[in-house]
């Protein structure tokens, strides 16, 4: 049995599938974990319906986690599986047309019942008819195996056995690809802890499915994907709410303030607000506020009264909170809102990713009213783009949004963790003495006279002695404060607070472009969490002998200096964003730019291949355009 | 980091002595003035010009609380007022304390955030019926059920008087307004009946033509705990003038007011107020009156059904009107318990070293080295 050969792969891309409460997110959310453990490289995409509990076996009850692990760099969850664990026949129905013939199919034959079959239209299994022949096949019967397995748990009904399949199927993977289960081990001792029955069930199930790989002559071979070769440094793996959630409290630390969340449960940011709830040892108050309107006016109270004043949401929530951002616009004090995007309009689709937000973040509210705009690449670059955040919202007392979306959000990958000590030093400084003189001599605050090179108002929260002063969403007069409807004085002010808006590009790095070849006429850019499908796609055509650029906007307001610059250094530009051109529209219009928009709303991130092709024709036509002119 | 911002940093010592909320006053752990420094209502007073309509009821209401602050003898830059849109809103401009003129119905959701992270501040809300009742209800009624320690200071005058003249949630059905030119179909909140069924812990109504009794009303809102909803019957000359007039007549107050007073018998004139068999509450001839069933005001009765029986003894008319304190006890605060609760996970000064520890988790790989 030992003797069984092992293989060795470069990358391997695992799709995990079955109804909602089959237990799919936790199974790949723990084979996640022992492939990070292992030292390869990864990127995640979970996806599941917006129903809690689907009816079970319906084709809108599948829910999926699909893990690309390789031993080199990754950036995206793949295409394509490899491999499908199929829990029950919705699941194979669901995802078969994403397989590539030739993958191998694991599929719960229990589950393959003349019932469930009918749920999801199929006449005939699958399993019997010639369909699945272009695929390797294995069939397990995992659910009574597992039960089986289980034998010896005397107290526990046939229902709680069942339960323990997913950990049978994680174990028979594990086996498959060589993972340890340790880790799995130690997380259901922890989880479990009060319930010895079901933890001893659920580790005798994870056994007996690393010991069915082992045995049964179904599985001939084992794979191994070694460690991929990462940069020095100690690694976790992280999804971006997560990594969002840490840069927060990590940037909150540096700036010396205490972190104040308002928030109201919205798909798929929530689990920011739950991770923060958890970290009160920090410092760090919570508040599920009745609204999304109260969540981010509370944050904006906390923000006056001198802490670090947070909200998070998605699109939706972002529309009701858009009146509260503009007085903060007013009152010009720091306030961070993180829109996790989903798919739009209105309640769209919660659990599935869009970047068609952007231009609700620029322009969704009434007048003039500029707002620092920054998306993350990667999940872990969501801790980055917190803290990113936190400093422009100090330095510059204004609102940032933050715009990941739910690819981000719930998709994780390995994350070389930074040193708390040399994150950017964004200590905050709070007025603390009158900064004027009134017609007498006497000291007087003004609260609205500017930092001369960043044009923020100083910061003066309540309970500093000789600044008392009132702020308010009607228009200030420039440099007191006091309410002004003067005509010369609102241009003046409009002006002002577009300029400070406009002068964060003199702190931003400029926009970076890859071009390893230095003659590319092609340029591929993006923004938020497209660079790891274009990232993909660019090293596919280059593999191929095409030059092409890629660049990648983390600041979409201001955009960096230089990116009027680069845009016109390339004969063609590419924009691929996941909504119907909202980055280019504005490329457009500001730099007289043409720009390529390719364009994608499913839900789902883009397909690297996909995206090649784009890239390819691309490079063809200027390649052609340049032989004609040589020709001439 | 150890940058000394001035700000209060909860937890770093032993729990507060204040948790047990029956023994903090409304202004525990606002700093206060030295004897030597009492404050007088000039401190009080902006340098800005106010700009309501000649007569109108709150430049009473202004002049009170300007009289009133100083006596709290906290100081003048811990104090704030938070206000949303409306006439009553402008209230912060003409306080020479710290201020929010924030936006339409959300002035206690942003009075929250402020008074969960700012222990040492007074922070007090000013709204009207339309920014409190209607745009605002959600907030305002969350605000109550958690007890957020904050003073809100509503003044309704049964209209809308920035917007000029369109009715408003406390108008009276059939009022003719700009916006109803044949009268309104929509039945009225009563603010006390609904902050009493949105659980507040203090209730009051007063009116701004009667300084001494507002000036009262505000010392009991300001030295109780939590969330203190006070009613102000302000008069609108522009708009809706006179619609408490009956109640400024001495002769007709007296006979219509029902003052609560902790220990006495609820009446007016020669009425008193009686519990009937069916435990509703009645106004009947002294004369008449079961002595047994005559009710005795307890603001403190745990059981809010009293002060809700007689927050239901209003009529359009004004017939009978209760005013004073309808409910006044003591229950957790959501700021406190808030603070309580992240002082009490605290372990000390965060370092960058569990800040390391933190974004470490549980699970690290090393490469390398």
């Amino acid at each position: 049995m030992s003797t069984k050969l092992v293989q060795k792969l470069d990358r391997v891309v695992i799709r995990f599938a079955g109804d909602s409460g089959d237990g799919m997110q936790l199974t790949g959310d723990r084979f996640t974990s022992e492939t990070a453990l292992l030292g390869n490289d990864l990127s995640t995409l979970p996806n599941f319906p917006a129903e809690i509990r689907a009816p079970q076996g319906t084709l809108p009850g599948v829910s999926s986690f699909q893990l690309h692990f390789a031993d080199h760099d990754v950036l995206t969850p793949g295409d394509a599986p490899d491999v499908l664990v199929a829990m029950n026949p919705a699941a194979l129905r669901a995802n078969i047309d994403d397989l590539p013939r030739g993958a191998s199919i694991i599929v719960n034959t229990d589950e393959f019942t003349k019932r469930n079959l009918s749920k999801v239209g199929y006449a005939v299994s699958p399993l019997d008819d010639g369909s699945l022949d272009a695929w390797h096949v294995h069939p397990v019967a995992i659910t009574s195996i597992a039960v089986e397995a289980l034998s010896s748990f005397t107290d526990l009904t046939r229902k709680e056995k069942e339960r323990a399949k997913n950990m049978f199927a994680l174990g028979l993977l594990s086996w498959l690809y060589t993972r340890p289960t340790e880790g799995t081990e130690s997380f259901l001792k922890s989880k479990f802890a009060d319930r010895p029955d079901i933890l001893e069930a659920n580790l005798a199930a994870l056994r007996a499915g690393y010991n069915y790989g082992e045995t049964t002559e179904d599985f001939a071979v084992s794979y191994e994907v070694a460690p991929a070769v990462m940069r020095e440094g100690t690694y976790r793996n992280v999804t971006g709410n997560v990594a969002l959630s840490l840069g927060l409290v990590a940037a909150a630390h540096r700036a010396g303030l205490p972190l104040f969340l308002g928030s109201y449960p919205i798909t798929p940011a929530s689990d920011i607000l739950h991770t923060l709830a958890g970290l009160k040892r920090y410092g760090v108050a919570t508040m599920q506020a009745e609204d999304e309107i109260a969540g981010v006016g509370a944050a904006l109270g906390a923000s006056f009264g001198g802490a670090l004043g947070v909200t998070t949401t998605s699109g939706p929530g972002l529309a009701l909170k858009a009146e509260t951002v503009g007085l903060a616009v007013s009152l010009e004090l720091p306030l961070v809102i993180c829109d996790i995007q989903r798919g739009g309009p209105s309640t769209g689709l919660p659990t599935k990713t869009e970047q068609a937000d952007l231009l609700q973040a620029l322009f969704g509210r009434n007048g003039e009213s500029p707002v620092a705009v920054i998306a993350p690449s990667t999940p872990s670059d969501c801790f980055a783009i917190a803290v990113e955040a936190v400093r422009i919202a100090t330095t510059y007392r204004t609102p940032v949004i933050v715009l990941s979306d739910g690819y981000l959000a719930n998709g994780s990958e390995p994350w070389r963790l930074p040193r708390t000590a040399e994150l950017p030093d964004i200590a905050v400084e709070f007025a603390t003495e009158p900064n004027a003189v009134d017609a007498k001599g006497e000291p007087v605050f003004h609260p609205y006279l500017r930092d001369p090179e960043t044009l923020a108002r100083p910061w003066a929260v309540p309970g500093t002695p000789g600044l008392e002063h009132r702020v308010g969403g009607i228009e200030k007069a420039d440099i007191t404060g006091n309410i002004s409807y003067d005509p010369d004085n609102h241009d003046h002010m409009t002006r002002l607070r577009q300029a400070k808006i406009d002068g964060i590009a003199d702190t931003i790095e400029p926009l970076a472009v890859d071009d390893p070849s230095g003659e590319a006429e092609v340029l591929v850019l993006g923004w938020g969490s497209t660079y790891g499908p274009i990232a993909a796609a660019v090293r596919q055509a280059r593999a191929r002998g095409e030059r092409v650029a890629q660049a990648h906007l983390r600041h979409l307001n201001p955009f960096p200096a230089n990116t009027g610059d680069v845009l016109r250094g390339y004969q063609r530009v590419i924009v691929p964003e996941m909504n119907l051109g909202q980055l280019s529209l504005l490329l457009r219009a500001k730099y007289l730019v043409d720009i390529e928009s390719h364009t994608s709303v499913r839900g789902l991130p883009f397909q690297a291949s996909d995206l090649a092709d784009v890239i390819a024709a691309a490079a063809a036509s200027v390649s052609d355009a340049s032989v004609k002119e040589t020709a001439q | 980091m150890t940058t000394d911002l001035g700000m209060p940093t909860h937890g770093d010592s032993s729990p507060l002595d204040s948790r047990d909320a029956s023994s903090r006053n409304g202004t525990a752990g606002v700093p206060r003035l030295g004897d030597a420094t009492a404050l007088t209502k000039k401190d009080f007073t902006s340098d800005q010009e106010v700009r309501w309509c000649p007569g109108c009821g709150d430049y009473a209401i202004l002049a009170a609380v300007q009289g009133f602050l100083p006596e709290l003898g906290l100081k003048r830059e811990n104090i704030v007022f938070v206000s949303g849109i409306g006439c009553s809103s402008r209230f912060p401009y003409y306080l020479d304390t710290y201020g929010m003129h924030s936006i339409h119905g959300r002035a206690p959701a942003i009075a929250t955030g402020l008074a969960a992270t700012r222990e040492d501040l007074s922070v007090w809300v000013v709204t009207g019926d339309g920014d409190a009742l209607s745009i605002g209800g959600n907030h305002l009624i969350h605000a109550l059920r958690r007890n957020v320690n904050l003073k809100i200071l509503l003044f309704n005058n049964e209209i809308y008087g920035l917007t000029k003249g369109q009715y408003s949630p406390t108008s009276h059905v059939g009022q003719v307004t700009k916006s109803t030119p044949l009268g309104s179909l929509d039945t009225p909140f009563n603010p006390v009946s609904l902050a009493l069924g949105a659980e507040a812990s203090f209730v009051a109504r007063t009116m701004d033509s009667d300084r001494q009794h507002l000036t009262t009303v505000l010392r009991a809102a300001a030295e109780h705990r939590g969330s203190a909803l006070v009613e102000i019957y302000q008069n609108c000359p522009i708009f809706n003038d006179g619609v408490f007039d009956v109640l400024k007549d001495r002769t007709e107050a007296a006979a219509r007011i029902l003052h609560l007073t902790d220990g006495e018998q609820v009446g007016a004139g020669d009425t008193v107020v009686v519990r009937d068999e069916r435990g509703s509450l009645a106004v009947v001839p002294r004369a008449e009156a079961d002595p047994t069933r005559i009710v005795v005001h307890d603001a403190s009765a745990e059981d809010p059904s009293a002060a809700f029986a007689l927050s239901r003894l209003d009529s359009p008319d004004l017939g009978h009107v209760p005013m004073g304190v309808f409910r006044n006890v003591t229950r957790p605060t959501y700021d406190d318990s808030l603070r309580e609760q992240v002082a009490s996970a605290r372990t000390g000064e965060v370092t960058d070293a569990d800040i390391d520890a933190l974004l470490a988790g549980r699970d690290t790989w090393t490469v390398g080295a």
